[in-house]
């Protein structure tokens, strides 16, 4: 099992080495570096400004000594700017140069700082994580119990019509991405003048204009129903579907085993068959599907919080890939990409830990 | 203005899609008829599910294919006055009438819908077929031999599956990136493994008569070889080995990038699912008999494995046409790529996102259309499998 866990690991941290060395190439590209110097020099300097430019500022240097400048393992550059004085990478304005550090990296625990928001990345991403965070605690309280109460009762009884809604309701889910059952839900829900909103107005039915409201920004500051509603089902629904089918198959397929066969004919009622000897068993792989989920989430997250306007992590993302900001995207695609790692090794191991046949070592 | 009613915009909607009705009814009928001949197609037909499925994706097919005749305005046409009109407002000037309402620049929201399928049903299916064939290439031989080649084909898929798919379409598809040639030299290397797919197929088969594999082997070689080097070669472009006389397909590098994107975001998964396949088919009888007999290698795995996997592949396949499209929609959503005029999907919806509240029918209709489109290619995607577990 440690043997496992340590391949696992050196596996992630070099999974994450050679993602994060992808994205700095993308992002440091000759056009996207020569926009950095047009924006921060000035739009209208000659090309042989710019090389200068790029040159003084550390951009001039080998690929490679640039990404270990990041990583932290190669000395970050220094040079003079226009007034004499000293700057570097890891000089800071205010900051006596002599006692700047040589090494400043994401292994010293400096992110960087971002060009769009004009704040450190660290404080960045970690505001906005917590955002994220919330949203997702809400999506996995409604998705997880709706899916798995969907695909157990679904797949109890292979082929009753009970079955067949349910399995049809599951399939047009996931047949729905964020973008679209977003869009959906707020005409429904969040229109003044359309969908069900007006109607239940008129009747009196509520007090606002609107049953939702179509955009989470006041969300950031504190969470109602009202404004958390739509982006959280936006997410689940998705992710419900395909959790669901993953479940009734998984459920179904526990139902034709022979010890559940051996419980019904030793006369046990079908409800205590299903509680108490299907549902252990046909859960196992459900919990494998719903922690693969996250990196699909991580879609979903970048769609709604883009379409509903709450400032989480994925707002984060677009922000800062529309605007080329450097140290901020590779922050976020670090996040990222731990994200969907750790997940990967927790799903392998937990499956491990609930399914006593399958052994690791 | 005036406005036709709801019952009347939908008897008309109705007749301009007439010729969509007649080729759905004709393509059901001969199917039926002759589905005993059909195979699993022909089997299709004794599901609900799988004829639900394949109604809505023929209705699509069709729908793109007769799109010149179903749209009644230009996609570009803007009637300044019809700015975000309500459904069946009638054009004063006698143009017509803009049946499902029109959008922020005046432009009809149907015809717009109705020539976006086009752009959908020609990429997806197209895109999915290149990362299957990339991903059998690769996939066969990882799974056959194990070993070093597998560990390393093994690390390249994860490396690009543990990547959030949005980021990667934010990284690659950009006018920067574009500018560099990057999306010119992905495209040479994703494409010339559907060639090396070609080759093998039929050098393989053919190996034991050596004139006619000669004659179709060169075939292969001159018309794909021709037709790789005139796509991945562009003038003014990172790679432009053609002489412009004869490179004569001109794919414009925004279109090439989103592309190129979508087959390397699916092509690992169907590494995946090919390499498993292997795995598990490589141990059966028949593969061992093949082995006795002498065959080769890349015989066995295109001619002995591929076939007996084509069940799960099949039903994949469709399922990844929806996913295709649902990755198409992403991109047009976050604007990316296509250039914003474009009546593709997900352009649209993010493009009619802005006034949602107000005139909501610019998104609704494509966000509709795309649900539909994948929603029926995954009852297709259930009927086959339904079907090819039943024998």
């Amino acid at each position: 099992m440690t043997g496992f866990l340590l391949r696992r690991l050196a596996l992630l941290v070099l999974t994450a080495f050679c993602l994060t060395m992808v994205v700095f190439y993308l992002t440091n590209l000759p056009p996207q570096l020569e926009k950095i110097a047009k924006f921060e020099a000035g739009a209208r300097i000659s090309d042989d400004e710019v090389t200068s430019w790029l040159n003084n500022h550390g951009y001039g240097r080998p690929f490679l000594a640039r990404y270990g400048e990041w990583l932290g393992v190669v000395p970050g550059w220094t040079g003079t700017d226009t007034q004499g004085g000293a700057m570097g990478y890891c000089i800071t304005k205010g900051v006596d140069p002599a006692a700047a550090p040589h090494y400043c990296g994401v292994l010293q625990g400096d992110w960087g700082y971002s060009s769009v928001f004009k704040q450190p990345v660290s404080s960045i991403l970690s505001t906005r994580l917590g955002l994220t965070g919330i949203l997702m605690f809400w999506v996995m309280v409604v998705m997880v119990p709706t899916s798995l109460l969907m695909g157990v009762l679904a797949g109890m009884r292979e082929g009753s019509r009970l079955d067949r809604t349910l399995s049809t309701v599951a399939i047009t889910t996931t047949s729905t991405p964020e973008y679209v059952s977003g869009v959906v839900l707020i005409v429904l829900f969040a229109s003044s003048t359309v969908g069900l909103s007006p109607h239940l107005f008129d009747w009196g039915w509520i007090s606002d204009r609107t049953l939702f409201k179509g955009s989470a920004s006041s969300a950031m500051d504190g969470i109602t129903f009202q404004n958390f509603t739509l982006p959280v089902i936006t997410i689940a629904l998705y992710g419900i579907g395909y959790i669901a089918r993953m479940t009734r198959a998984s459920m179904a397929e526990v139902m034709t085993a022979q010890y559940i066969r051996t419980a019904r004919l030793k006369g046990l009622s079908f409800r205590e068959v299903v509680m108490r000897h299907a549902l252990r068993n046909a859960l196992i792989a459900p919990f494998t599907v719903i922690m693969l989920q996250f990196p699909w989430l991580l879609n979903g997250v970048v769609i709604t919080e883009t379409l509903f306007n709450y400032k989480g992590f994925g707002w984060t993302l677009v922000q800062a890939a529309g605007n080329n900001d450097v140290p901020l995207l590779l922050g976020c695609s670090v996040v990222a990409v731990f994200v969907v790692l750790v997940t990967q090794l927790l799903s392998d191991v937990g499956y491990a830990f609930l399914n006593p046949r399958i052994r690791i070592g | 203005m005036d406005t036709l009613t709801h019952f009347q915009v939908f008897t008309t909607l109705l007749i301009r899609f007439l010729p969509v009705w007649i080729a759905m009814i004709a393509t059901f009928a001969l199917s039926v008829t002759f589905r005993k001949r059909l195979g699993l197609y022909g089997k299709l037909f004794d599901s609900t599910v799988g004829m639900v499925g394949l109604g809505f994706v023929l209705f699509w097919v069709f729908t793109a294919l007769f799109a010149d005749q179903i749209a009644p305005f230009d996609v570009l046409a803007q009637i300044s006055p019809m700015k975000n009109v309500t459904a069946g407002t009638i054009e004063p000037n006698g143009a017509g009438v803009y049946l499902l309402g029109g959008d922020h620049l005046g432009r009809d929201v149907f015809s717009r819908m109705v020539a976006g399928s086009r752009i959908v049903i020609s990429i997806a299916p197209l895109a999915t077929l290149f990362a299957f064939m990339v991903g059998i290439t690769l996939g066969l031989p990882a799974g056959f031999w194990g070993g070093k080649l597998d560990a390393v084909l093994s690390f390249l898929a994860n490396l690009v599956l543990a990547f959030p798919v949005i980021l990667l379409f934010y990284l690659l598809v950009t006018p920067e990136v574009v500018q560099t040639g990057l999306p010119q030299r992905m495209a040479a290397v994703l494409f010339i493994l559907p060639l090396v797919f070609a080759i093998l197929l039929t050098n393989s088969r053919l190996y034991v008569k050596p004139q006619l594999r000669n004659l179709i082997v060169g075939a292969i070689v001159v018309i794909g070889g021709w037709t790789y080097l005139a796509l991945v070669s562009e003038a003014d472009s990172g790679i432009n080995v053609l002489p412009a006389a004869i490179d004569l397909i001109h794919v414009p590098a925004n279109l090439l990038i989103v592309f190129v994107s979508v087959v390397f975001v699916n092509a690992p998964t169907v590494f995946r699912i090919v390499r498993g396949l292997t795995l598990d088919i490589r141990t059966r009888d028949y593969v061992a008999a093949a082995q006795t007999r002498g065959e080769r290698p890349w015989y066995i795995m295109l001619w002995e494995i591929l076939p007996n996997a084509r069940g799960p592949l099949i039903v994949d396949f469709c399922l990844r046409i929806g996913y295709t499209t649902i990755l198409l929609g992403t991109l047009g959503f976050f604007g990316l790529g296509l250039s914003p005029e474009s009546p593709d999907w997900g352009s649209t919806i993010n493009a009619g996102r802005k006034l949602l509240t107000t005139a909501p029918l610019p998104a609704i209709v494509p966000a509709l259309a795309l649900m539909s489109l994948v929603l029926g290619l995954n009852l297709l995607a259930d009927g086959l499998r339904e079907e090819s577990l039943r024998d």
